[in-house]
C-alpha cells in the first residue's frame, strides 16, 4: 500500500518536461506494471465486493449486502460494539502501540548509528545486526517465543528460580503483550531504515551551530534532529503502520488465535469461498490505511525531499 | 490486508494466461524436442493436507510403479477452495468429504468409474452404507454415505442409492475426540463437557477451522445439557447463535488458552503443557506421544465426531494423467498404504488388503482393540505403545460404531462463518 504514494511519481515526472515521447516511454514499462498488476487486480476486488455469492460460486451483480453485512448491529448498541467496530479498534490499538514503540526505539537506534558510530565499516556491520531477526523465516521465529514464553518457558522457569514469582505469568504468551512484543521485534527495522538515512543526510554544521548558539543536547535534538528526520521517520511510521493494519499471521499465533484483526476476518472469508464478502472488508480495509497514509504525508511532502 | 485478497484474483485472473504460457512452451518443448517429450515420465500433482502427504507413500509408489507424486500440502480450507477456483492446479486431490457439498455443484470433479478400481467392492460399509459391522454410525452432519455416489460421470448431483460413479474414493478416515494429557489433569475424563470446565480454565483448546470448531462446540453443548441438536451437522441460525454464545462466554471467562489451526500447532500447546485438554487429531496425539509424553485420545460418553478424507479426480484430467490417478488410487488401496495408515492411528479404505501388510499383532492392536503383545511402533518406528497397552477407545468396530457425528457443511454456512468470526473476535 505504501507504493500508491509513489505511483504518481512517474507520470508526474513524465508530465513536467513538455510531454516528451522519451519520457513517457521510459515511465511506460512501470506504468504497465502497476495497471497490469495492482490497478486492475484492485478495480476487480472493487467490483467483486459489489457481487454476490453463494457456497460455490460468484453472482456477478450489484448489491450492497456485503458492506451491509460488515456493519450489520453496528448501530443497535453502543455499549456492545459489533464484530467490525471491535476487530478495527484492537487493530488501531496495536498499530498505536507498536507506532510508538518501533518509532522510540528505531529513533534510537538510528541516531546512535548516525551520530555515535563513526566508521562507516562499523555502521555497515551493526545495520547487518539490526536484520538478524529476519534471518528465519517468519513462522519459525514467531514459534519459536512459545518455549522462550510459554508458562514453562525460559522466562518464567527463570523468574521462578530466581524466587520473583509463585506462579508462571499468563500474559506472557498468547496475550496483547506477546503480539506487540512480536511485531516491535519483527518491524522495528522498518522504522531504523527510513528514520538512518534522514539523519545521514544532515548536515554536521548544523548541530555544530546549534551548539555553538548554546542549545543543550536535548535542545539540538528536538529542534534540529527531529525535524530534519521527519521524512524518515514519516515514511518508516507508513512502512509499520500498513505491516501491522493488514497482519494476521503475527496476531494469530502470538495470540493464540484469539485475537481478531481485520486481515484474519478477510482471511476466514476467502478460504470460506466468501470473495465478494472478503473483498468488501478489503476495500474498507484499504480505504482506512489510505486515508491514514493521506494524513501522514500531510505532514510532509515526501515527493519534494526525498 | 488488500494484498493477500489481490493476491487471489491476481493468480484467479492469472490462470488462462498461465496456462496460455505453459501450452506455449509446451508446443516449443514437442517442437523442439519431440523424443524428450513423448518419454516424459508421468507426474501426479496431489492437492492435499499435510497430514496425509507422507513421503514414504510417494516414494513406495514411485518404486513400484515409476509415476512421480508431486505433493501440494495446503490447509484443509485451501484444498476445497483450490478445487473451486483453479481446478487445474492439480492432478488428484485429497480433500475431505464434507467440501463435496462446495466442490461437487462447479462440475470441476469428475466421477470416478468404479469399473475401473479394482478393490471397489471391498470399501468398508462405513462409506456405503453407513454401517460397521451390525452398528449403524451416527449420520449428522456431512457422512460420506449422503455424497459418495453421483449419478453418472460428469454429475453435479449426489445420488441417494449406489451408483457406478464415486465422488471421492475413500483413502482415510477416523473417529475424532477430545486429546488430554493425563498427567496434567490426574483424574478420569469421560465426557465432552470437560473441555469448558472451569477447572480447566486457561488450559484448553479447540480448534480454529469453523467447521470442525463447530462440531467440537455442538458436542460440548449437548454434553452440558444446554441443548439437544436434531441434527448437529445441519444447524439452524437460533442454534448457531446459542453456540456461539456458549464459547464467546467460555473464552470471555478466559477458559482458552489459544485456539489452534494447524495440526503443529495443536502438538506444540500440548507437549509444552501451555493446553491439557483440547480438540485433536489422532497423528498429532500420536506426535505427542513419540516425543515421551503421556497423551491420551480420550473416548467420551457422547461418542466421536468422525471425519473422512478422499481421492477425487478433476473434470478436465485426460489421457496418460488420468490412467496414472487410477492407478495411483487402485495401488492406494492394494494395502501397503493402507497398513502405513492403519500403523499411524488412521483407518484405510479397504481393510482386508491393509491386514494382509500388517503383522497380527499390529492388527490385534490397531484393529481389534487387544493389549499389545510387544511394543506397537511407528512406521518411522518411534515407539507409540508399550506390551501390554491398549488403544484409547479400543476396537474398529467401537470407534466407529460410537461416532455421534461427522464434519459438515451447513446450509447456514455464510452465516455460521460470521458468528464464528464473532467469537474469535470476542
Amino acid at each position: 500500500m505504501a507504493i500508491t504514494v509513489v505511483v504518481p511519481r512517474p507520470a508526474a515526472a513524465a508530465a513536467a518536461p513538455g510531454h516528451a515521447l522519451p519520457a513517457w516511454l521510459q515511465a511506460a514499462p512501470l506504468a504497465a506494471v502497476f495497471v497490469l498488476f495492482f490497478l486492475i487486480p484492485l478495480a476487480l476486488i472493487v467490483m467483486v465486493s459489489f457481487w454476490d455469492f453463494n457456497e460455490y460460486e460468484l453472482l456477478p451483480g450489484f448489491t450492497f449486502k456485503n458492506y451491509l453485512s460488515i456493519f450489520e448491529g453496528c448501530s443497535s448498541n453502543a455499549a456492545d460494539w459489533c464484530v467490525t467496530f471491535k476487530t478495527y479498534f484492537s487493530t488501531f490499538k496495536f498499530c498505536l502501540l507498536v507506532w510508538i514503540i518501533t518509532l522510540v526505539i528505531g529513533f534510537a537506534v538510528s541516531y546512535f548509528m548516525a551520530f555515535h558510530v563513526r566508521s562507516s565499516t562499523m555502521q555497515t556491520l551493526l545495520f547487518v545486526v539490526c536484520t538478524i531477526p529476519f534471518w528465519t523465516s517468519n513462522v519459525i521465529r514467531m514459534i519459536s517465543w512459545v518455549p522462550l514464553l510459554g508458562r514453562n518457558g525460559l522466562v518464567n522457569q527463570s523468574l521462578q528460580r530466581a524466587g520473583l514469582i509463585e506462579e508462571p505469568l499468563e500474559w506472557l504468551l498468547f496475550s496483547d503483550f506477546s503480539v506487540v512484543l512480536a511485531f516491535v521485534h519483527l518491524y522495528t527495522m522498518f522504522m531504523i531504515v527510513p528514520i538512518f538515512n534522514s539523519m545521514m543526510r544532515i548536515d554536521r554544521s548544523l548541530l555544530e551551530a546549534a551548539s555553538d548558539c548554546g542549545a543543550t543536547a536535548w535542545q539540538t535534538l528536538w529542534n534540529v534532529v527531529v525535524p530534519l528526520s521527519r521524512t524518515g521517520i514519516i515514511i518508516g511510521s507508513i512502512f509499520v503502520i500498513t505491516i501491522v493494519m493488514g497482519d494476521f499471521v503475527t496476531i494469530g499465533v502470538m495470540g493464540g488465535q484469539q485475537i481478531a484483526s481485520v486481515g484474519k476476518i478477510i482471511q476466514v472469508q476467502t478460504s470460506y469461498l466468501q470473495f465478494p464478502l472478503a473483498a468488501a472488508n478489503a476495500v474498507l480495509l484499504l480505504s482506512i490505511v489510505l486515508m491514514i497514509i493521506w494524513g501522514l504525508t500531510r505532514l510532509v511532502d515526501i515527493r519534494k525531499e526525498l | 490486508m488488500s494484498d493477500q485478497s489481490a493476491d487471489s484474483v491476481v493468480s484467479a485472473a492469472a490462470i488462462p494466461r498461465r496456462t496460455l504460457l505453459k501450452g506455449t512452451a509446451g508446443i516449443l518443448a514437442t517442437g523442439i524436442f519431440p523424443a524428450v517429450h513423448s518419454a516424459d515420465p508421468i507426474v501426479l500433482r496431489y492437492l492435499g493436507t499435510a497430514v496425509n502427504q507422507d513421503k514414504a507413500i510417494g516414494e513406495k509408489f514411485k518404486a513400484d510403479t515409476g509415476i512421480t507424486i508431486q505433493y501440494v500440502a495446503v490447509t484443509t480450507d485451501d484444498v476445497t477452495k483450490r478445487a473451486v477456483t483453479a481446478p487445474n492446479s492439480f492432478d488428484l486431490i485429497d480433500t475431505e468429504y464434507f467440501s463435496l457439498k462446495k466442490i461437487v455443484p462447479t462440475g470441476n470433479l469428475k466421477g470416478i468409474d468404479t469399473k475401473r478400481i479394482k478393490n471397489a467392492d471391498k470399501i468398508t460399509s462405513v462409506f456405503t452404507t453407513g454401517k460397521v459391522g451390525s452398528k449403524t454410525i451416527g449420520d449428522q452432519g456431512t457422512a460420506p454415505k449422503k455424497v459418495i455416489f453421483l449419478e453418472g460421470e460428469k454429475s453435479k448431483v449426489f445420488s441417494k442409492t449406489p451408483t457406478q460413479f464415486m465422488s471421492l474414493i475413500p483413502t482415510v478416515y477416523n473417529a475424532d475426540t477430545l486429546g488430554i494429557r493425563p498427567d496434567l489433569i490426574k483424574r478420569p475424563i469421560t465426557s465432552w463437557a470437560e473441555l469448558l470446565n472451569k477447572e480447566f480454565k486457561g488450559k484448553a483448546s479447540i480448534l480454529n477451522i469453523p467447521s470442525i470448531g463447530i462440531m467440537d462446540a455442538a458436542m460440548v453443548v449437548e454434553a452440558m445439557g444446554i441443548y439437544k441438536y436434531p441434527d448437529k451437522g445441519n444447524m439452524t441460525k437460533k442454534e448457531i447463535d446459542l453456540t456461539i454464545k456458549t464459547l464467546i462466554e467460555a473464552k470471555k471467562a478466559g477458559q482458552f488458552r489459544s485456539l489452534w489451526k494447524d495440526f503443529n500447532e495443536s502438538v506444540n500447546l500440548m507437549a509444552s503443557g501451555e493446553v491439557v485438554i483440547q480438540s485433536m487429531w489422532s497423528p498429532a496425539v500420536t506426535a505427542v506421544r513419540s516425543k515421551g509424553i503421556d497423551c491420551v485420545f480420550q473416548p467420551l460418553k457422547e461418542g466421536y465426531r468422525s471425519w473422512a478424507a478422499g481421492f477425487g479426480v478433476p473434470a478436465t484430467l485426460t489421457g496418460k494423467k488420468l490412467d496414472g490417478a487410477y492407478e495411483f488410487i487402485n495401488w492406494f488401496l492394494d494395502g501397503w498404504a493402507g497398513a502405513y495408515l492403519n500403523r499411524q492411528g488412521y483407518y484405510s479404505a479397504v481393510l482386508e488388503t491393509a491386514k494382509t501388510k500388517m503383522e497380527a499383532y499390529e492388527w490385534a492392536y490397531w484393529m481389534e482393540g487387544k493389549p499389545a503383545t510387544q511394543d506397537i511402533k511407528s512406521p518411522q518406528g518411534d515407539l507409540l505403545a508399550k506390551t501390554g497397552a491398549v488403544r484409547d477407545g479400543g476396537s474398529y468396530e467401537d470407534r466407529m460404531g460410537g461416532v455421534a457425528c461427522w464434519n459438515a457443511v451447513m446450509d447456514e454456512n455464510i452465516y455460521m462463518v460470521k458468528k464464528w468470526n464473532e467469537f474469535v473476535a470476542a
